[in-house]
């Protein structure tokens, strides 16, 4: 039997993982990073489009700060997000990026003078002011005020991830790659590490540590067409769930991102929108504005999906063998920016589709339409990153809700997000591992791991002919089909039955080969149940919740109701046995907001059910800033709400023209 | 996928071994499946491996020819698959072999996580520097052109395309490849990193670094990500040889 201690591990070598981890290792920590696959090869590899963080270096930004950022963060996520959270988010931000530039991640700079760009179909000069030259540039993104997404060309996630993973091994992190965590080490409410399937020889082994986080990313492959890595299967998320114990939060809140291209799915970043491109329909004509006429192709992500499935709905769509489509066109941008600006995404369109964007005309719109792109829900945690309900298991990055997003996330805050929390959480995490002595014996050890070992085995003993491969594409489509961008109730009842359904028959499935070692069936074969228990969680999350909120929409409860539905989706998989999820809710309190629920600027005007506790909350928000007088914006904050940070992370942020102000 | 019977009957041939199997041998085995429009060679394998053979073994991650996974040799060339259109091939018979110069784990994967991340650690690719930097004060200034000079060579994925085109890397296990030298011009001309020439000299000044590059371009050649290899491994010898 193999078992491996170590102070802290880490499952997941993203953003999230490998930060974390680095906190870790600084604090003098053994540190051990799981990964199923090298770790730079991770997803976060995958973002193109940019980093989020108010700098406001830019003519384009200037103005831009904290609380700038806190509410577009906030309107995007429809009120669903933890503002305590949003604002250690915001207040952090900066510093991450700075971090960031100091370990070498070659952030686009700004220029000397004048900047030509497109805004609105037209193009725009202006100036930058000299002190800002050589400064990180930001560009624009959806459901933001300001100018505040970083950028390095369309290769961001790549860089960051690269520069974040070589800093882990000049700490000489621990790095295991080909492991794949499938089941929580835990006794009496404690966590004490994970079983881990060694992916290149199939063995089984444990690894023990004082605290564990998970930071496994998304799970947006219980999707038939998703933006995300073939990895991302929610593996991490799905063996917290099969604990009894730990929470997941708001697994109904998944996002549709508008411009994927059709049919491989691989996305076309928002920076294609944020830098001036437009969508057409199937006569060539720009409909945004029709539906959104302030913020056209760049109100957030859930309402230009819906947008243009309504567009598509009445006819408009571009009919193609693969369903029909729209067109995203960006030759308008120029050649010279895109072979500098967007340059992966022409690599994209010219290697999958033949298509080259930078060619004028209708010869360079790309077909696209919106597709599963984000998790926002997740392992649910505190503000510190630990579970809500196990002691020493921690959670960050796409894994976790602890929650920035709330029922939608903006474009640029995710990979932003990754670093952050692992800087924060990482801190506490560290902290916790520091202090803690690691107390469980071999027997609870042992019991997982023979627990492991029996149903590999039983799986591999399972005879009842069904193929695990058409049980996974199955779920793909109910998800597709029924728990999509457009939902309703009839329909998300016919997918919990049919999800359930296909829960029971993965034990009537036969698995080819009964080889225990390197076995590709055997490893789709213990990940399906996994997945459809988050399917589960999404599909029941979805049908009970009688709103629609950011990116989960009920067609036939179209409005945001924030006297019944201000609330959190709890979810728990109470028995092993159990074929069903758990649900409860955790109330969201207005009268504890620094920005009370209100119209979004974005979307429909006449969807809300206001909760007079809205008004109340503003009236005494009011109150408190006439009682202060004139002082500056931290004050006032500090008095609206309070958060706290680890360390130095609370510090202000300086920025061009006006310092610290 | 849309059924249409003017589609063509495509055939691929992998090669099949499990090293860590005692009982395996290597041999090819040969796939018939129907070519789709656009069809990729993920999009192949991965019907191949989810509707004839669940036991195949293959690294894909990002399916998008970001993330440098699915290196492996496709008509006798190092190339990406998921970025392979089987179109591209005329015949319609296409053979695929694991990457060549990493550890082989079974059938197309093959373990390169731990070599870059050795060859990382060797070279130390990360920023030296003495200066502190206070994350709350203002970044420190970089001139635009060189911030996108830097970029132009992080854009490496590690494909490992480039040691497997390489004849330096067959004779010398221990040399650093295109993608080893290349990481050390990144860091040369990056504003924040303090190492002198020497410094690099104490990296790459021997047969295992620039002094074992042959010039064949093989490496140039077949990147994926079109980095101008030969040029930048020119940029560090010179520079070594006058360490020298
Ligand atoms: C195509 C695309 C483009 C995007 N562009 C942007 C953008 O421009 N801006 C932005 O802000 N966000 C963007 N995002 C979102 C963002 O990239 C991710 O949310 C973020 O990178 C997630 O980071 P992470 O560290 O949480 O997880 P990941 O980077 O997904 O890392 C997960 C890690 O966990 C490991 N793992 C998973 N399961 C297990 C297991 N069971 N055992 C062991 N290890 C496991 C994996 O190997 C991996 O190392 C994009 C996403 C996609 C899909
Ligand atoms: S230099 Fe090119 S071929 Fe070599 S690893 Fe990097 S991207 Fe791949
Ligand atoms: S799977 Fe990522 S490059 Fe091919």
């Amino acid at each position: 039997m193999k078992i491996i201690y170590t102070d802290a591990l880490v499952v997941g070598g993203g953003l999230a993982g490998l930060r974390s981890a680095i906190a870790a290792r600084d604090k003098g920590l053994d540190t051990i990073v799981l990964s199923m696959v090298p770790v730079k090869r991770s997803h976060s590899a995958a973002a193109q489009g940019g980093m989020q963080a108010s700098l406001a270096n830019s003519v384009k930004g200037e103005g831009d700060n904290e609380d700038i950022h806190f509410a577009d963060t906030v309107k995007g996520s429809d009120w669903g997000c933890d503002q305590k959270v949003a604002r250690m988010f915001v207040t952090t931000a900066p510093k991450a990026i700075r971090e960031l530039a100091a370990w070498g991640v070659p952030w686009s700079r700004i220029g000397k003078g004048e900047r030509t760009v497109v805004i609105n179909g037209k193009h725009e000069t202006f100036n930058e002011r000299d002190e800002a030259y050589g400064l990180i540039n930001a560009r624009d993104f959806g459901g933001t005020k300001k100018w505040r997404t970083c950028y390095t060309s369309d290769a961001t996630g790549h860089t960051m991830l690269y520069a974040v993973a070589n800093e882990a091994l000049k700490r000489d992190v621990d790095i295991h790659d080909k492991k794949e965590a499938i089941s929580i080490i835990h006794d009496n409410g404690v966590c004490h590490g994970v079983i881990v399937r060694d992916l290149i020889n199939g063995e089984l082994i444990a690894y023990v540590a004082r605290g564990t986080m998970i930071a496994t990313g998304g799970y947006g492959r219980i999707y038939k067409q998703s933006t995300n890595a073939i990895i991302c299967k929610g593996i991490g998320t799905a063996i917290v769930l099969e604990t009894g114990i730990a929470e997941l939060g708001n697994m109904e809140a998944v996002q549709f991102h508008p411009t994927p291209i059709v049919p491989s799915g691989i996305l076309l970043t928002e920076g294609c929108r944020g830098d001036g491109g437009v969508l057409r329909d199937k006569d060539g004509y720009r409909f945004m504005p029709d539906y959104e006429p302030e913020k056209k192709e760049l109100a957030s992500r859930d309402v230009v999906s819906r947008r243009m499935i309504e567009h598509i709905r009445k006819g408009k769509g571009v009919k193609s063998p693969y369903g029909d489509h729209l067109w995203l066109d960006i030759s308008i941008l120029g050649r010279e920016h895109i072979e500098k600006n967007l340059r992966d995404v022409q690599d994209i369109a010219i290697s999958f589709n033949g298509i080259d964007p930078a060619d004028e005309g209708p010869k360079g719109w790309m077909p696209v339409l919106p597709m599963q792109h984000y998790s926002m829900g997740g392992i649910r945690v505190k503000p510190t990153g630990e579970s809500t309900t196990m002691k020493g298991l921690f959670s960050a990055g796409e894994a976790a809700c602890w929650d920035l997003h709330g029922f939608n996330r903006l474009g640029g805050n995710s990979v932003s997000e990754a670093v952050v929390s692992g800087m924060i959480v990482g801190e506490y995490f560290a902290q916790y591992c520091h202090e803690t002595h690691l107390n469980t014996n071999t027997s609870v050890i042992e019991g997982h791991l023979e627990a492991q070992i029996n149903y590999l085995k039983e799986i591999l003993s399972y005879d009842g002919g069904l193929n695990i491969f058409d049980i996974k594409d199955e779920m793909r489509s109910i998800m597709q089909e029924k728990v999509g961008i457009f939902r309703n109730g009839d329909d998300l009842l016919e997918a919990v039955h049919r999800l359930e359904a296909l829960l029971k028959k993965t034990k009537e499935i036969t698995v080819e080969s009964k080889s225990l070692g390197n076995n590709p069936g055997l490893n789709e074969a213990y990940r399906v149940p996994k997945m459809l228990k988050l399917a589960l969680c999404a599909a029941k999350g979805a049908l009970q919740r009688t709103e629609s909120r950011g990116a989960h929409y009920r067609e036939d409860y179209p409005k945001r109701d924030d006297m019944h539905w201000l609330k959190r989706t709890i979810t728990t998989w109470e028995n092993p046995e159990d074929t069903l999820p758990s649900i409860h809710y955790e109330e969201i309190d207005i009268m504890e907001m620094e920005m009370p629920p209100a119209f979004r600027g974005y979307g429909r005007k006449d969807s809300l059910i206001e909760n007079p506790m809205s008004a109340q909350r503003e009236a005494e928000i009011e109150e408190i800033r006439k009682t202060l007088g004139t002082v500056d914006r931290f004050t006032i904050q500090e008095a609206l709400l309070d958060y706290e940070l680890p360390g130095k992370l609370k510090h202000k942020n300086e920025r061009v023209g006006v310092g610290y102000a | 996928m849309p059924e249409n019977e003017n589609y063509r009957e495509i055939e691929i041939t992998v090669f099949r071994y499990n090293p860590q199997d005692k009982d395996s041998t290597p041999e090819y085995q040969t796939y018939t499946l129907t070519e789709t429009p656009g069809m990729t060679l993920y999009i192949a394998l991965i019907q191949i491996w989810s509707k004839m053979d669940h036991d195949l073994s293959f690294d894909f991650v990002c399916r998008a020819g970001i993330c440098g996974s699915c290196s492996m040799v496709v008509n006798g060339k190092p190339r990406l698959a998921c970025k392979t259109r089987t179109n591209e091939f005329e015949d319609g018979k296409i053979t695929l072999l694991p990457l060549p110069a990493f550890k082989h784990i079974k059938d197309l994967s093959v373990d390169t996580g731990n070599w870059m991340n050795a060859m990382s650690k060797k070279l130390e690719s990360w920023i030296h520097t003495q200066e502190e930097t206070d994350l709350s004060r203002i970044e420190k200034p970089v001139d635009p052109e060189v911030a996108d000079e830097v970029f132009e060579l992080d854009r490496c994925i590690e494909c490992g395309i480039c040691l497997a085109s390489c004849s330096t890397k067959i004779m010398r296990d221990d040399f650093v490849g295109a993608v080893g030298l290349n990481r050390t011009a990144r860091f040369s001309i990056d504003p924040h990193d303090q190492r002198t020439d020497e410094d690099f000299y104490e990296l790459i000044g021997d047969e295992n670094g620039v002094f074992g590059c042959m010039s064949l371009m093989g490496c140039e050649d077949h990147c994926p990500k079109n980095l101008p290899l030969q040029t930048k491994i020119a940029y560090m010898r010179r520079k070594m040889v006058k360490v020298k």
